[in-house]
């Protein structure tokens, strides 16, 4: 869905333009292939709603900090956060501590939400924390079937995919059909377990240490380690029954 | 409600977008829409509904296509529409009115960090509520249909698994048939496990399994 007009453009550049006024913009002529959209959608009564969603964005956000309602730098605060601070790489250095010491391995998998905080990740969507390990008899799976829940703290904001129809309806069916989609085919012998995040309770996968890696660093292992890995969608290069 | 949200086990909905990168955001658009539902989140109509029924009383073929942060925007505008904060002619202008009122920003970059670290547990410590099933128990998911927002989704519905965690007493999130909360009911939840056979039958794999965590009254004895 996203056209050139999605595509990033400076923080600055996109404050400038919201400051310097939106009206030209939100206008339909420009807005192309969504202008059909929202002919339709006028049609049905919902004309509050202007066409392409950046430019919406762009317009809500001049308006309620013209309003006071508003402090873009709290939006820059949030979006900060979620590119420098909160994000996949705490899942990657929670796992490559269990893969390294043995100990917190152990309190990880009976006490997940304080083992993680060990390592000063904990907070809002990281209250209730499980983690499930991979073996080479087990393979884990997370999913929100009703909605987007994930585990920020470790690994900031779901993908897209993972708040999207295909995987959500999917991965609680035919989950093996999910992975050999994602690369991965898992052999018979092989139990997967899938984790529909229905409550309160957010899933961390640890995946399976890759064969080969003995010689690395923590430090070094924690690179080795994806986001994917992390919901159970990809084993780790090397790993047993890798695709 | 048995609306569009709840997905578990159909088909159809097309292949799964497995090339995405791990940036949080794949447009500036994203980032900014996200940060202004945060920063903005403490503005709107007094008495608040759920927020996820919000988003599950949509039209189903607009809920499956938008984008994710589209929906929040689309109701975060209907939100303060509804409170009077704001109105179609700003919308179409993209400038407040010069005429209507000047609020204080609710939210700070300050406050930003402070909600990150912040813990907003359901789990409630305060109450002693009785367990009603055992780990290891059989238990089956009730064949309920809530009009509301609940949490029991609707391919666990009539099937009998078995309680693998007793997680504790939590505030029951199940709504209204409007998304307003309910009494207060706090509540045992459990994960409970079912095979992919009880679920789906029989070409499931014999092996595996799918769990969720039930509220008390989502369950009974088999």
């Amino acid at each position: 869905m996203a056209d050139a007009e999605d595509r990033p453009v400076g923080r600055r550049k996109f404050l400038s333009d919201a400051a310097a006024g939106t009206a030209g913009l939100v206008a339909a002529p420009r807005l192309g292939a969504n202008a059909q959209a929202n002919a339709v959608a006028q049609d049905q009564g919902h004309q509050a709603v202007p066409s392409d969603v950046a430019l919406r964005v762009k317009a809500l956000e001049s308006i309620l900090v013209e309003k006071g309602m508003v402090d873009p730098a709290a939006i820059d605060a949030v979006i900060d956060t979620y590119e420098s601070k909160v994000g996949p790489r705490n899942g990657a250095r929670v796992v490559a501590k269990a893969w390294t010491d043995p100990a917190f391995r152990k309190r990880l998998l009976t006490d997940a939400t304080a083992a993680i905080a060990e390592l000063g990740y904990a907070g809002a969507q990281g209250e209730h924390m499980v983690v499930v390990e991979n073996t080479p008899t087990v393979h884990n799976l997370v999913v929100c079937t009703l909605c987007s829940c994930y585990p920020w703290p470790v690994l900031g904001l779901p993908p897209t995919w993972y708040k999207s129809a295909p995987y959500r309806s999917r991965v609680v069916i035919d989950p093996r059909g999910v992975l050999k989609e994602f690369g991965v085919a898992l052999s018979d012998d092989v139990q997967v377990r899938v984790w529909d995040s229905t409550a309160e309770i957010r899933y961390l996968v640890l995946p399976e240490r890759p064969a080969g890696a003995e010689g690395l660093t923590e430090e070094q292992l924690a690179a080795l380690v994806t986001r994917n890995a992390m919901v159970g969608v990809a084993r780790l290069s090397g790993a047993r029954g890798a695709a | 409600m048995n609306g569009i949200h709840d997905m578990g086990g159909m088909h159809g909905m097309g292949p799964i977008d497995v090339h995405e990168d791990e940036r949080p955001f794949h447009a500036e658009w994203e980032g900014r829409a996200w940060g202004l539902i945060r920063a903005a989140g403490p503005f709107g109509p007094e008495r608040r509904r759920n927020f996820r029924y919000e988003h599950e009383i949509l039209p189903p073929a607009q809920y499956l296509q938008m984008q994710y942060y589209e929906r929040f925007i689309r109701l975060l505008i209907e939100r303060l529409m509804a409170a009077k904060l704001l109105t179609e002619a700003e919308l179409q202008s993209g400038h407040a009115d010069p005429a209507s009122p000047r609020y204080t920003p609710r939210v700070t970059p300050a406050s930003i960090a402070e909600q990150f670290g912040r813990r907003r547990s359901l789990r409630r410590e305060d109450v002693k509520v009785r367990a009603g099933f055992k780990t290891g128990q059989r238990v089956r998911a009730r064949n309920i249909h809530p009009v509301g927002h609940t949490r029991l989704p609707r391919y666990m519905r009539g099937h009998v698994g078995t309680v693998l965690t007793d997680h504790g007493v939590f505030g029951f999130q199940d709504t209204d048939a409007d998304g307003y909360a309910l009494p207060d009911k706090p509540q045992h939840v459990y994960t409970v496990e079912f095979t992919a056979r009880e679920l789906w039958g029989n070409t499931a794999h014999p092996r595996d399994t799918v769990h969720a965590e039930l509220w008390e009254d989502y369950l009974e004895r088999p």
